[in-house]
């Protein structure tokens, strides 16, 4: 058994923000010292209103080596941007 | 109106405190058991450190109505010797390990938070001004100290002995919290100090609350250090506080009124 306390990914919300932002990840030893320890690592200046933490090892990503298959499909399909379409110049805030 | 003598004296009291233990929080820059702990120790020292500026500032102030040479909150923090030191013994014992400390900061945080409380509700404005802010900070204190003493208290064999054997340490230093000397009830008296005698009760039931659910025991009736007036409050500190200062006061001391 590993003596190392598991990791946590951190997630802040800034006073303006809307959405949660990854911050950084740091070690606890359970949710609620994480969540203590993002407050005292992440939020010293004044930089969140709101914390998430999740457990790293509960993160599943893409992997790297899926890159082309996932992603390079999207990069010739410009017409999925809505700007192609004319839009009256009445409507505002578009 | 109260003394201003009197008055400096009691914000010498309410500052020494948090500005020793946030110099003993320092020791541990570097050293605390994990990065994150580190930081979050350092952290109680900078908002402790805070609250001293703000009592001695005011302090320094009141002393300019009496003294022809009145001090600024950095020559009272840094010129003063032990002996002129109001602070609480518990606030200058040594780090020693991390048990040490915790039981030194759960003691005193569930006291400064009730005592600041009271403090919010002083005659003088500046006082309840100064105290309202620190309780914000002393509430996060408050949980964070109580949190490490359930986790050590009820951890494993060799975190609890250690917790208790702390806490068993630091237990005759905790009388002084609680008895006011002459100073103190003139200032009770004048409504601008907060009464001690009154937080002895909610900060006894803290305590026994958090030590129940660390599966940790209330120490028996010991003697009391500093208590009939002659302890840290009254100037009277044990061996630990002059090499604290040595430390601290060390740059201006060696050369006077440097700055960076």
């Amino acid at each position: 058994m590993s003596n190392e306390w598991p990791l946590w990914e951190i997630f802040i919300r800034s006073q303006h923000g809307l959405a949660h932002k990854h911050v950084g990840s740091l070690h606890a030893s359970d949710a609620a010292m994480a969540i203590k320890n993002a407050r005292d690592v992440y939020t010293r200046r004044n930089e969140g209103v709101s914390i998430w933490a999740v457990r790293s090892a509960d993160i599943v990503a893409s992997s790297p080596g899926d890159k082309e298959a996932l992603f390079e499909p999207a990069a010739s399909k410009v017409y999925r941007h809505p700007t192609f379409f004319p839009m009256p110049d009445e409507v505002k805030h578009l | 109106m109260a003394d201003d003598r009197l008055l400096f004296d009691y914000l010498l009291r309410l500052g020494d405190s948090p500005l020793v233990l946030a110099q003993r929080l320092g020791e541990w820059v570097g050293k605390g058991p994990i990065v994150e702990e580190d930081m979050a120790l350092t952290n109680v020292g900078l908002d402790l450190i805070g609250q001293a500026r703000l009592w001695l500032s005011y302090a320094g102030e009141v002393e300019a109505r009496f003294a022809p040479a009145p001090r600024d909150e950095d020559q009272l923090a840094f010129l003063r010797d032990a002996g002129a030191f109001r602070n609480l013994l518990i606030v200058e014992q040594p780090n020693g390990n991390f048990a040490d400390t915790i039981a030194r900061q759960f003691l005193f945080d569930a006291w400064h938070l009730l005592a600041l409380r009271g403090l919010s509700a002083s005659r003088d404005s500046r006082i309840a001004e100064i105290a309202a802010k620190a309780a914000k900070e002393a509430s996060y204190h408050v949980e964070r100290s109580g949190d490490w003493i359930v986790r050590l208290g009820d951890g494993t064999e060799e975190s609890h002995a250690k917790m208790q054997a702390a806490l068993d340490g630091l237990w005759m230093y905790t009388g002084e919290m609680f008895a006011p000397d002459t100073t103190e009830l003139a200032l009770i008296d004048a409504g601008i100090a907060c009464d001690l005698r009154l937080l002895a009760a909610p900060w006894r039931a803290h305590v026994d609350a958090w030590f129940a659910a660390a599966t940790l025991k209330v120490p028996g009736e010991v003697w009391m250090q500093g208590g009939g007036g002659r302890g840290g409050k009254q100037g009277i500190h044990t061996e630990h506080l002059g090499r604290l200062l040595a430390e601290m006061q060390f740059l201006q001391r060696a050369y006077p009124g440097a700055q960076w």
